[in-house]
């Protein structure tokens, strides 16, 4: 049954054509979509746990063999993503009716979010680069789609750099496969990487290898890419926001990770400090950003790249530790960026204003909110015992281990002013006098609350329950640094 | 002849991406096409450019011009067609709704 | 309301419009093993519905082919999809194809595969959008 590894992706875009069958249909919209999303985390649960017991689950489609045919592998790094971003899908799908206008559903907000998922699986479980690049296509189609949902002034203005950005750095994604066919002749990544040990003139794949990475960059919006990044994620609705956030750039940095530790292995003395020199720049000017602004959304949004810069730093000190570091950071910064995006929703709606500056003493009216964004921000800082830290701990035991200190001490510094910068919402925000003077009207925060407790369940139990979590992950770290585990379960020889 | 095509592809990319740093909206939709058809070519150039030779249909044929990046190039092609299309449509909508095509007054203030 | 002299345009569209429909649907059929295919057979009958669109003008068309044409997208993909769940139930790898030689009255033996089935939703899906965007454009006063 190599069926299985296919149904991540084919169950979305089925549920995705029925809804956009349905799009009139509110209620009933809203009622499909919160059961598609909850059967489809019921199947890639039992296929997570299938991988994790019994080992890669491989699909060559149209019973094409590997190398010729497009394969889809499941395996226990892709799935462990492919679950994380189910588990967020079900919590925007419970809080997208409160957030969006009745408008917005009617424009097809529920095909796209499921078209989103779908090409967010399919990037993570393809084993064709040429593959990725069209589930990259679907993933930004939807995006597309979402980011100009509602269609007002500001929308339209960010949404079109979105888009052109996107556009041309996915030209320069076929130029880059295009290039590496030249070389080595073939698509399949497995078949790729085996090939690239043969080659003999290592200078054209070094070449090829930073193309793709900035071409992976711009997409993660890592340093000095991410210039586009904070202004077009803050202008859709909180619940795009979220999903944007929490899984578009982490699809960029699991290729970056893919492609790093499989295929452009032989060359790491200069790529890979390289990516250290990033991650540290990264780490610098997101910190820098978050907290100039007196925008909430845009605190978050540029919370962003920091985050990003920690999983590429992982990445570049490519040792065991500094890997687990990174899956679990990974795991842990797309729940808590979702449940930031989708907290910060709920605060631009009750106090019906993004600016920080005209928000005080939110707590007297709405203190699960704001402590549930106190929570949330010691999540994302890494103050122990929550996962932030243990992804932390990781990463910067690992870089230790290699003697990188200067990027530990940004790692730390920087770690402290991303406390700060969430900390300066829930000061200015939640702190302070009671406005008794203007007549503030109760908004209800009814039904937002359940999908950001349920993720922020997720990502405590995440740091709490690290024992348990920590040993799959470690496997996983180990897997990806025997490639020839990847390359046998494709081409089976 | 891969170097022609080559040299072709490479002039493609730098008319396209003279339009992309232009201000005027549609100049860089025009951009964007010219990138993508820059990358097409250079896709099928980098599969080698033979003359007359079918692709694989019946057992036996040694020579043959290579099927994938024909394969490849048209997906992009759909693709782009799709995103260009897209493209435009959200072009022409920002212009009618900012009242402007320049994209140094589409820059935004902070909070909003 | 401005009337446009448009005789030649509308002969040559009755005539020319028939032409490309013949075409797109003979490329639709030839396209699993030959030149052709949904992609170019639906972009080729969407150029003859706007041509037809042109000539006639929205309220004409409309009262002609009342088709929702975002319904047609989601129709295709929903047979495009669902070709490739005919795999499951022969236990086959996901979007295995397999064909077969028929005999039909009149035309003879002809060559029928399931990739057809699939180049029937990409064909449906391609006229859709086509027709979706350049109606969204040219809608728009």
């Amino acid at each position: 049954m190599s069926n299985l590894a296919v149904l991540p992706i084919i169950l979305p875009l089925l549920f995705g054509i029925i809804l956009a069958l349905t799009h009139n249909r509110i209620p009933l919209s809203r009622f499909l979509t919160k059961t598609f999303t909850i059967i489809n985390l019921g199947v890639v649960s039992y296929i997570t746990f299938r991988v994790f017991n019994q080992g890669t689950i491989t699909l060559e489609t149209g019973g094409w063999e590997a190398p010729y045919g497009i394969v889809i592998v499941a395996d226990s790094l892709a799935m462990l993503l492919v679950l994380t971003t189910n588990i967020i899908a079900v919590a925007c799908a419970f809080y997208a009716p409160h957030s969006l206008s009745e408008r917005q559903e009617k424009y097809y907000f529920y095909p796209f979010f499921l078209l989103l998922i779908t090409g967010v699986s399919g990037a993570f479980l393809t084993g064709d680069l040429f593959n990725l690049f069209v589930f990259f296509e679907v993933l930004l189609m939807a995006s597309y789609g979402l980011i100009v949902l509602g269609g007002d002034k500001v929308q339209l203005r960010e949404s079109i750099k979105y888009v052109i950005i996107n556009l041309f750095s996915s030209m320069l994604f076929v130029t880059a496969v295009a290039f590496l066919y030249s070389v080595v002749g073939t698509i399949n990544m497995a078949q790729i990487a085996e090939r690239v040990q043969e080659v003999e003139q290592q200078g054209i794949l070094t070449t090829i290898a930073i193309l793709f990475f900035f071409v992976f960059a711009t997409k993660a919006a890592l340093f000095p890419l991410y210039y586009w990044m904070p202004k077009s994620y803050i202008v859709p609705n909180p619940v795009v926001s979220a999903l944007f956030g929490a899984l578009l750039t982490k699809v960029g940095i699991y290729s970056i990770l893919r492609m790093f530790s499989l295929i452009f292995i032989h060359n790491i003395d200069f790529t890979h400090p390289l990516f250290i020199w990033i991650a540290g720049l990264s780490l610098i000017f997101g910190v820098i950003g978050s907290i100039s602004t007196n925008n909430v959304k845009l605190i978050v949004a540029y919370n962003i790249i920091p985050a990003v810069g920690f999983l590429i730093m992982g990445i570049g000190v490519f040792n065991e530790d500094a890997l687990s570091g990174t899956i679990y950071y990974l795991v842990h910064d797309m729940f808590i960026k979702a449940v930031l995006f989708l907290i910060v929703g709920v605060i631009v709606y009750v106090a019906g204003t993004s600016d920080l500056r005209k928000m005080n003493g939110l707590i007297n009216y709405y203190p699960l909110l704001g402590w549930l964004l106190f929570i949330s921000a010691f999540v994302l800082a890494g103050i122990p015992p929550f996962s932030g830290f243990i992804g932390k701990l990781l990463l910067l035991k690992g870089a230790l281990s290699v003697d990188e200190v200067i990027i530990v001490l940004i790692a730390l510094i920087s770690s402290l002013l991303i406390l700060y910068s969430i900390m300066k919402i829930f000061i200015n925000g939640f702190w302070g006098e009671k406005q008794e003077s203007d007549n503030i009207k109760l908004k209800s925060t009814k039904g937002f609350m359940g999908p950001i407790v349920f993720l922020l369940e997720f990502s405590v139990m995440l740091g709490i329950g690290a024992e348990f979590v920590y040993p799959p992950i470690a496997s996983i770290s180990e897997y990806l640094l025997n490639p020839e585990l990847y390359i046998d379960s494709v081409l089976k020889e | 002849m891969e170097i022609v095509t080559s040299i072709l592809a490479g002039l493609l990319f730098a008319t396209g991406i003279y339009n992309l740093l232009q201000k005027q909206l549609l100049r860089i939709v025009i951009g964007t096409t010219l990138i993508s058809h820059g990358a097409h070519l250079f896709i099928l150039t980098m599969g080698e450019l033979k003359r007359g030779l079918p692709p694989v249909l019946t057992d036996g044929i040694t020579e043959y011009s290579d099927p994938l990046p024909q394969a490849l190039i048209l997906t992009s092609i759909v693709i782009s067609f799709g995103t260009t299309s897209l493209l435009l449509v959200l072009a022409y909508r920002t212009a009618k709704e900012n009242n402007t095509d320049n994209m140094g007054q589409l820059r935004g203030t902070e909070n909003e | 309301m401005y009337k446009p002299n448009n005789l030649i345009l509308r002969t040559t569209t009755s005539l020319i419009a028939f032409i490309l429909l013949g075409f797109a649907v003979y490329l639709l059929f030839a396209g699993h093993n030959a030149p052709g295919g949904g992609f170019v057979g639906g972009l080729m009958t969407a150029a003859a519905i706007v041509l037809m669109y042109i000539s006639y003008g929205t309220e004409v068309m409309k009262k002609i082919l009342p088709i929702n044409f975002r319904t047609l997208i989601s129709i295709g993909l929903l047979v495009a999809v669902l070709t490739g769940f005919g795999a499951f139930l022969f236990q086959q790898p996901f979007l295995a194809h397999t064909y077969d030689y028929f005999m039909f009255p009149f035309f003879g033996e002809i060559e029928l595969a399931t990739a057809m089935l699939f180049d029937i939703g990409v064909y449906l899906t391609v006229l859709g959008v086509t027709i979706t965007i350049i109606l969204s454009i040219a809608n728009d006063q």
